[in-house]
């Protein structure tokens, strides 16, 4: 069956995705701070966010880098950094986990929580 | 500044989607502040955002996804041109017309405001709780069950909410103990039935919480017997709270007439004591508190406001 869009909102996300993988690579290999979104497909709050960390992530080029993670495909970065709740944004810079948000928030929240790693 | 719109609607469960639909139908052009998100019940798509099988919607012969059932809400709305915003509304003037609707220091002007605002969790209100949130403690059992794979988590309360958080999070869980501070459930017969004949579930009757026990992360909960004061312990790594919900009004205070609880007074369908203020959903009721009588309600709001505004002279001097 093709894909109905009216029953997956978001189908595509322009951020990239970091895994178990990839994820230590990426964070200590860049020179901006990263913020990684823990999320997962079954999670209401996290798909709410989606949009906003888009939009922030073109406002923020080339000063903030926005990746996720998906909580249920690389388990063991969401255990190593104590993931009990999505979504949960974790702000790292030179590779160390500098700032931890939980819970879904406004836009005008996060750019507030964001402004000192700018 | 900007003309009034004819309609803004606060909020956006099922009473404000379907609210819009309607006055978008009638060509009132709806703008609706749909609210931000947050991982409480207080955010666009209210309550059920955070729930998953909706079971008792009719349409749904194999029921529907909570979130995806509002999204289908709001797409049918805007396919009518209703107009969304992802803001909440932070202030009201109800004492002059057109009335005045702040937020994000925006300012809406409407000739009628229909308050679909609804109602959110309600929380221990202790300490611990909130210093444990995000740490096995949580407000979205959708979300975060699935840190719990194997272990064992306590559900807080007795009503439909908590049996339904209770059931979904033996999906993960090894034990779910549900926590009431009664000696039996409030919840709907079918809800009983299923959490009953439920292996994984166990209840612990006439116990409330005490206190939320963690260091850094959840460890379990202090219950306090309700008849013999008699503290106990019991070992958890998750703690799920559905102990009730609280009405969205804090911004109406002094503005609308609410009950003491909070909820919004409604009288002749929808009407509030303001003239051109109307309430739908849950943010009016207390009783009924379905997904159906809140897009009901919300049906009837726009109907009212729209003969409403149709009853009212359009002086250019006032708007």
């Amino acid at each position: 069956m093709p894909p109905d869009p009216r029953r997956d909102p978001l189908p595509m996300s322009s951020l990239t995705a970091l895994t178990d993988a990839t994820f230590e690579e990426e964070i200590n290999s860049s020179d901006q701070p990263v913020l990684v979104d823990f999320w997962a497909e079954w999670c209401g709050p996290c798909k709410l966010i989606a949009p906003i960390l888009e939009e922030l992530a073109t406002e923020y080029d080339g000063r903030l880098r926005i990746v996720k993670v998906d909580v249920d495909e690389s388990p063991d970065v969401a255990r190593r950094y104590e993931i009990m709740s999505i979504p949960t944004l974790v702000v790292f810079h030179d590779g160390v986990a500098k700032k931890r948000m939980i819970g879904a928030k406004g836009k005008g929240q996060l750019v507030q929580e964001l402004a000192e790693f700018l | 500044m900007a003309d009034p719109r004819d309609v803004v609607i606060i909020g956006s469960g099922p009473a404000g989607h379907t609210a819009a639909l309607y006055t978008a139908r009638a060509n009132l052009n709806p703008l609706v502040l749909e609210g931000e998100p947050s991982s409480t019940s207080d955010q666009p798509g209210g309550q059920l955002m955070l729930t998953t099988d909706v079971e008792n919607f009719p349409g749904f012969v194999d029921g529907v996804q909570g979130p995806e059932l509002m999204t289908i809400f709001k797409e049918q709305a805007a396919r009518f041109g209703a107009e969304y915003i992802t803001v909440k509304a932070s202030k009201v003037d109800f004492s002059v017309r057109p009335f005045t609707v702040w937020a994000d220091d925006e300012e809406h002007r409407a000739r009628a405001v229909i308050v679909a605002t609804g109602a959110r969790s309600l929380m221990l209100g202790l300490e611990s709780e909130r210093r444990l949130l995000g740490y096995g403690l949580s407000t979205c059992a959708t979300c975060d069950g699935f840190f719990h794979r194997g272990e064992n988590i306590a559900v807080v309360g007795g009503g439909d909410s908590a049996v339904e958080e209770a059931i979904f999070l033996t999906r993960f869980a090894e034990k779910v103990t549900v926590v009431h501070r009664r000696d039996q459930l409030r919840a709907s017969k079918i809800m009983q039935d299923r959490a009953f004949a439920n292996d994984k579930i166990d209840f612990r009757w006439s116990a409330v919480v005490d206190e939320v026990l963690g260091d850094g992360k959840v460890s379990g909960v202090r219950l306090r017997d309700v008849t013999s004061g008699e503290l106990s312990d019991l070992p958890v790594t998750g703690v799920f709270v559905a102990i009730g919900h609280v009405p969205n009004t804090d911004i109406f205070r002094g503005q609308i007439d609410m009950d003491e609880n909070g909820y919004i007074n409604t009288h002749e369908g929808t009407r509030t004591n303001v003239e051109g203020v109307f309430a739908a959903g849950d943010v009016q009721d207390h009783v009924y508190r379905q997904a159906i009588t809140a897009a009901g309600s919300g049906c009837m709001a726009a109907i009212d406001a729209e003969r409403w505004l149709e009853s009212q002279p359009k002086t250019p001097t006032n708007w």
